[in-house]
């Protein structure tokens, strides 16, 4: 029997998600290649923010404690966070964003095509929402895949690297525990074995096509799930955090 | 100083891209601006993301800008005045019908 605790862990395992790999875009501003991708990369990262307030808000409600959106992003520590290890990594270069972004907008597209299915109509509705974005972002960073992969031996080799230093964190998204089964169970979450099958196949036929291969071996990297996370989460949240910490009645206006 | 390999003038940052918006259906697509890129797909990205965010448009042309052939101003004299004394050529001695939006 899932519990309304259960809820709310799988809610912020969706918001954390989208906040933290959000801010990492969002490091791009006035950095990126070119004026054009500059602001291409800071519209996912708006996308990814705003998506983030709706899981975190609703997250809020069914924790019934009185915290805000703002109160989960800002007054949590590290090991509160449940964002996939994958989201917390550094942007490196622009190769490295760009696939660290492929393989989470691949992940987001099947994740929420079945969380449209979901019976908690508010889930439903912020993934039916969600979908059109979603749609452009993996286009987006498709698009640059097979671009910088089958482009110069030098963009090449940055993808190349970019994938062999990443795909050790891909196992982490399709981890599952308790709460993903309770919640399977009641028809409100959705089973990452499904979603690792149609992940695998649509990343490998993207690589392929960009000239780019995954490692024969590998080991996988969890814990995102219990709030181990890598060193790099806790330079993003102080940074992240500073301000409302520091000054924590600021406002707007 | 910083490494070659990273300097503006080095790194490729496509070609220019003159990017044309359809505000709404039946109406010309209007001269938005142009952008970089380096082919059409990504041009027309690109062109989604700087031109049309807060719903400006519902249809894009990217028009690689090498393509547009334009008219010289030395040429202005020739090919603009002549019409200058001609008011018969314009259409003002028509009513426009009421109702009529882009006339």
């Amino acid at each position: 029997m899932a519990s309304n605790k259960d809820l709310f862990e799988y809610l912020l395992r969706l918001g954390d998600n989208t906040l933290i790999i959000g801010h990492r875009l969002s490091e791009w501003c006035g950095h990126g290649p070119q004026l054009e991708e500059d602001i291409a990369l800071i519209n996912v990262s708006l996308d990814l923010i705003g998506r983030s307030r709706s899981w975190l808000t609703y997250a809020g409600e069914v924790e019934g404690a009185g915290r805000t959106e703002d109160d989960l992003a800002f007054k949590r520590d590290d090991v509160f966070f449940r964002n996939n290890l994958l989201c917390e990594q550094p942007n490196g270069d622009f190769a490295s964003t760009i696939l660290r972004q492929l393989f989470f907008d691949v992940y987001t597209y099947y994740q929420y095509t079945e969380l449209v299915k979901s019976k908690d109509t508010t889930i439903s509705a912020i993934a039916v929402k969600s979908l059109k974005e979603i749609e452009y972002h993996v286009r987006h960073s498709r698009d640059w895949t097979l671009r910088l992969g089958d482009g110069t031996e030098e963009s090449n080799k940055r993808m190349q690297s970019a994938i062999n230093n990443l795909w050790r964190f891909v196992g982490d998204l399709f981890d599952m525990d308790a709460v993903d089964e309770n919640l399977m169970a009641e028809g409100i979450a959705c089973d990452n074995n499904k979603i690792k099958t149609l992940w695998e196949k649509t990343i490998f036929e993207i690589l392929a096509e960009a000239n780019l291969k995954t490692p024969e071996k590998a080991f996988f990297a969890k814990g995102s799930r219990v709030g181990m996370h890598t060193e790099h989460l806790g330079f993003l949240l102080a940074e992240m955090q500073y301000l409302p910490r520091a000054y924590p009645t600021a406002s707007w206006s | 100083m910083l490494n070659k390999e990273f300097t503006m003038q080095d790194s490729n940052q496509g070609i220019l891209w003159e990017v044309f918006i359809q505000a709404s259906p039946g109406i010309p697509h209007k001269h938005a601006g142009s952008l970089h890129a380096q082919d059409a797909e990504m041009a027309l990205l690109s062109a989604r993301d700087v031109y049309t965010r807060r719903s400006e448009g519902m249809n894009i042309w990217v028009v690689p800008a090498n393509s547009i052939t334009a008219s010289l101003p030395e040429d202005s004299g020739s090919f603009f005045e002549p019409s200058n004394d001609k008011p018969y050529r314009h259409p003002t001695f028509y009513k426009v019908p009421e109702g009529v939006k882009y006339l």
